[in-house]
């Protein structure tokens, strides 16, 4: 091991219990989840949720992680945000089976760089698609609990307005959260009165609802592949230097 | 997930692969002389650290023993670089022995920019964020340095046979 280097803990697996959830929307969850050990954790970080079938096959997938630490009735809970895969190993039974009280293995926080540090000073993009909003709301949340100041925006696309998460806590924050922006980009069906046609998120948007490079924002998107390479590219060519902007794309990406 | 930025687009005119070794000799290749280069077309399982595998993938790309024969170097270590910045590290064994790639094609067709190409590392014995995409060189060490990922609490191996996604497994 080069010299350097922290010394790191093994991140052990350990038994979660599910406490509630709450329906975001038809096709995702959030599961409270309380984590007796928890560490702690950045807004933007994420855990790996691991399922053990009754012959000992194992399957994980990895959640990120909704907001900050919340008390539960035995101690400290974390929240994830779980999506619907179709024919997904995990998501499913985690949304129609998994029961209040049952044991879960979950280990983490894992990931060192889509995070958001309160301390930090500069502007903030959020640019999600989809579940992609999840880490993004994490950063959110985490903005107001600790007192930061730093204006915010987020453009969140959506196939429809029946398809937001987090929807009613948005409008309450765009509200209350003074210098965060919320604006919405409807790729199949937008709500009754929106001004525009629903179309895929373009240079427009991006141009818009985002911060001009002059203020040195960072910038952090979050979606399926192809949204996140669209939105980044569309960053780059605004002016945004690549190592201001963190992505995190959802799917086999290799 | 395991590209952190926005996907670097690299010209092949002014493509250039390095190996650097750790007395500060360089030997550089310009993508005609890559492509002038013995090729092969391994047919490998990848595996990502986030719980996905895809098997029997089909690729193209020139041998890194092809590439380190000539090379004269007694380091143990190497830190893979890219275009963009992203830097991972491997034990040099681990890129000799007809077990690593330096590749241009995949199924057939030139590697697409957010798959890695021009050309990324192939190393699929390991966890796949050690097949750095847009990869541009490698660097000799004589002491191991952590990359990117595993500066950021990844492994410092990632055998995936052994489930070495984060340090401590």
């Amino acid at each position: 091991m080069a010299t350097g280097t922290p010394a790191r803990a093994p991140i052990r697996w350990q038994v979660a219990r599910l406490v509630e959830r709450r329906v975001e929307t038809p096709s995702a969850q959030t599961l409270v989840l309380e984590v007796p050990d928890w560490p702690g954790h950045l807004p933007g970080q994420h855990v790996d949720v691991r399922l053990t079938a009754p012959d000992g096959y194992q399957a994980a997938r990895s959640y990120s992680i909704a907001g900050p630490v919340v008390d539960g009735p035995g101690g400290p809970c974390i929240e994830v945000t779980v999506q619907r895969v179709h024919d997904g190993e995990v998501s499913p039974y985690l949304i129609d089976v998994y029961g209040a009280g049952e044991p879960v293995e979950i280990r983490g926080p894992l990931g060192g760089w889509f995070i958001w540090r309160p301390e930090e000073t500069a502007p903030v993009q959020l640019v999600g698609g989809g579940s992609g909003i999840v880490p993004l709301m994490a950063m959110i949340r985490a903005r107001r609990a600790t007192g930061s100041k730093v204006p915010f925006r987020l453009l969140y696309s959506v196939r429809t307005p029946d398809d937001v998460i987090y929807g009613d806590e948005l409008r309450r924050r765009a509200r209350d959260d003074f210098g965060l922006d919320v604006a919405y980009v409807y790729t199949r069906e937008a709500p009754e009165g929106w001004r525009g046609e629903p179309h895929r998120i373009g240079l427009a948007d991006v141009n818009t609802h985002g911060w001009p490079p002059d203020l040195e924002p960072l910038t952090y998107v979050c979606g399926p592949t192809g949204f996140v390479e669209t939105v980044a590219d569309l960053l780059v060519g605004l002016g945004h230097p690549s190592r201001r902007v963190k992505t995190e794309r959802f799917g086999p990406t290799g | 997930m395991l590209s952190a930025g926005p996907t670097p687009r690299v010209s092949l005119d002014t493509w250039e692969f390095v190996i650097a070794a750790e007395n500060g000799t360089e030997h550089r290749w310009s993508w005609q002389e890559l492509m002038a280069l013995p090729q092969e077309t391994p047919m490998v399982d990848i595996h990502c650290v986030t719980h996905w595998s895809k098997l029997g993938t089909t690729w193209q790309g020139v041998s890194l023993d092809t590439l380190l024969d000539g090379v004269d170097t007694g380091a143990h270590f190497a830190l893979a670089h890219s275009y963009g910045g992203y830097t991972t590290n491997l034990p040099l064994d681990d890129l000799r022995g007809g077990r690593a790639w330096v590749a241009h094609t995949f199924d057939g067709a030139p590697l697409a920019p957010e798959h890695g190409g021009p050309a990324r590392l192939l190393v699929p014995h390991l966890y796949f964020w050690k097949s750095a995409k847009w990869v541009r060189g490698i660097r000799l060490k004589t002491m191991d340095e952590p990359g990117f990922w595993e500066t950021a609490g990844y492994h410092d191996y990632g055998d995936p046979w052994r489930e070495q996604r984060y340090q401590g497994d």
